[in-house]
């Protein structure tokens, strides 16, 4: 069998989130469930039809067996591949396999974290993870990480193609416009390019503006063969393409910090959906920081490396502009907890379906999807959905 | 170039620190495809061989890119991190000494210093006065 050929062979049957924003008083796994149980009832099904689990979390390395334990499943599919906040959409692609081989028949992808409003703080939380995972030659310098590694990025694509911080912050006033659109979506206060301009610096040229937020939130998603997901009661979403690729771990790895995998992914993923950059209707990618939705617009190939800076500027990617990036407020405005690509598949189903509100893009049949992992763009995830009534000739 | 050494009987991570606690700098070069690696591994990234040999660097490089952390002044206030290309071919996180941390620029020539003082031994750069 080729890869190619699970074009269109799956689809995402239902959608959850829980907690999202602040979730005081509860735990990961608690928010979890309540998203998952969200996704398997959008779906038409109980969770004892769940027989395929995906999933990973930043603090637990046996992380699925919690899940195994708490949902009381058996599933005969596990994946718990964690390569960073991308891992929800790389998984797409082993439940794909799974899903066609018959390992399974009902695969429910989940995540949560209550990190925002955990009593242990977060940085004890996260030295407790750099002692067991440490960083010998880049800790001494104290890099203020992830968003001095992303910094880093932003400051030599800035030199090597002339992107400047105000274009940086069309990217963070974009994602606020669509938050203010999506009741769901936790920062939705005015911002205006200047106020981001003036904005205390984190690490240069990054102000807080241009970092994802820092809160609570469980989402899920569940993934059945087409043939069966047209039982069920929801439109079908279809997932014509995913691939997934991984060069390096730290920045200072990084082999030219103004390319990212995304570039093999996103060939790979087009390649497998049979579509271009130009046959997409709505785009999610994973804007741990600004400088992300600029690299990644660059290196899918929907504008030219070095042009994404040009790309998003005069509210080109906010509502009413020329490409609906980020439709829920992204990680920039709308839910991060932590790690975030379940959300970036989660919103791309509720465009394709219809029913976004004030924030839907009319006659969405098409999306992208495009997840970042790691403290340096490390691992690249991109997938392309699809409704039926696409018109892209898949069964 | 001068000073090469086989590789001991340890790690490549821990000889490479117990060198840097001698204020000596070292990086590793391949006796197989001839490129240099950092930072120290058993293998060449490039070409999988165990022949790795600890060689001093000419010490200069250039800024690859830089960010300014931004700290309370009461906390130390802000401090540079870069990244450097050793002329060697490699790239290192590191940290521009002897400017203000805002005045570090891409494309500046540094040269590299083992700093021992107060904790951890660890490599800095300084501006180098060569001919750009």
């Amino acid at each position: 069998m080729n890869l190619n050929d699970l074009r269109g062979r799956s689809a995402i049957v239902g959608v959850g989130t829980a907690g999202c924003g602040e979730a005081h008083g509860f735990n990961d796994i608690e928010i979890l469930a309540l998203a998952a149980k969200a996704a398997v009832e959008d779906a038409g099904l109980k969770m004892s039809d769940i027989d395929g689990l995906c999933t990973a979390s930043l603090g637990s390395a046996l992380w699925p067996l919690n899940v195994v334990e708490y949902l009381n499943l058996r599933p005969s599919f596990v994946e718990g591949t964690n390569i960073g906040g991308s891992a929800f959409v790389a998984q797409l692609l082993p439940a794909m396999l799974a899903l066609e081989a018959g390992q399974c028949k009902h695969v429910l992808v989940c995540y949560g974290s209550t990190q925002r409003t955990d009593p242990t703080p977060r940085r004890a939380r996260s030295e407790a993870r750099d002692m067991l995972d440490p960083y010998p030659f880049e800790a001494p310098y104290q890099p203020f990480n992830p968003p001095s590694s992303y910094a880093l990025m932003a400051a030599r694509h800035m030199y090597q193609y002339g992107t400047t911080e105000r274009q940086l912050a069309e990217v963070a006033v974009a994602a606020r416009r669509w938050a203010q659109l999506n009741p769901e979506a936790f920062a939705r206060g005015p911002l205006s390019i200047e106020e981001v301009l003036a904005a205390r610096k984190i690490s240069d040229p990054f102000s807080i503006y241009d970092c994802c937020l820092v809160t609570d939130g469980a989402g899920a998603f569940v993934m059945t063969r087409a043939g069966r997901a047209r039982e069920l009661p929801h439109k079908p979403v279809y997932i014509l393409g995913a691939a997934s690729a991984a060069w390096h771990r730290q920045v200072s790895g990084m082999h030219d910090l103004t390319v990212t995998p995304a570039r093999e992914s996103g060939q790979a993923a087009f390649a497998m959906a049979r579509l271009a950059p130009k046959d997409i209707d709505v785009v999610q990618l994973y804007d741990a920081f600004t400088i992300n939705t600029i690299l990644f617009l660059e290196d899918l190939g929907f504008c030219k490396k070095g042009e994404g800076g040009a790309f998003v500027e005069n509210g080109a990617i906010a509502p009413g502009g020329r490409l609906p990036v980020n439709t829920n407020g992204g990680g920039l405005s709308c839910v991060h907890p932590n790690m975030y690509g379940a959300f970036l598949v989660i919103e791309a189903v509720r465009q394709l379906r219809g029913g976004c509100g004030a924030r839907q893009v009319e006659g969405a049949r098409t999306a992208l999807v495009h997840g970042n992992g790691g403290k340096a763009a490390s691992s690249q995830s991109t997938a392309i959905l699809a409704s039926a009534d696409a018109g892209v000739g898949f069964r | 170039m001068n000073h090469t050494m086989s590789a001991p009987a340890a790690g490549a991570q821990a000889r490479y620190f117990q060198l840097l606690a001698q204020g000596r700098f070292l990086i590793q070069h391949c006796q197989d495809c001839g490129r240099y690696v950092f930072y120290p591994r058993q293998l060449c990234p490039h070409c999988a061989s165990c022949a790795l040999r600890f060689v001093e660097p000419k010490g200069t490089g250039t800024v690859y890119s830089s960010t300014v952390v931004r700290r309370k002044p009461d906390s130390g206030g802000d401090y540079d991190v870069s990244l450097i290309d050793l002329d060697e071919g490699i790239r290192m996180m590191s940290r521009v000494e002897g400017v203000a941390p805002g005045a570090v620029r891409i494309g500046m020539r540094v040269r590299a210093r083992v700093a021992l003082g107060g904790g951890q031994p660890m490599v800095v750069f300084d501006p180098c006065q060569e001919a750009q």
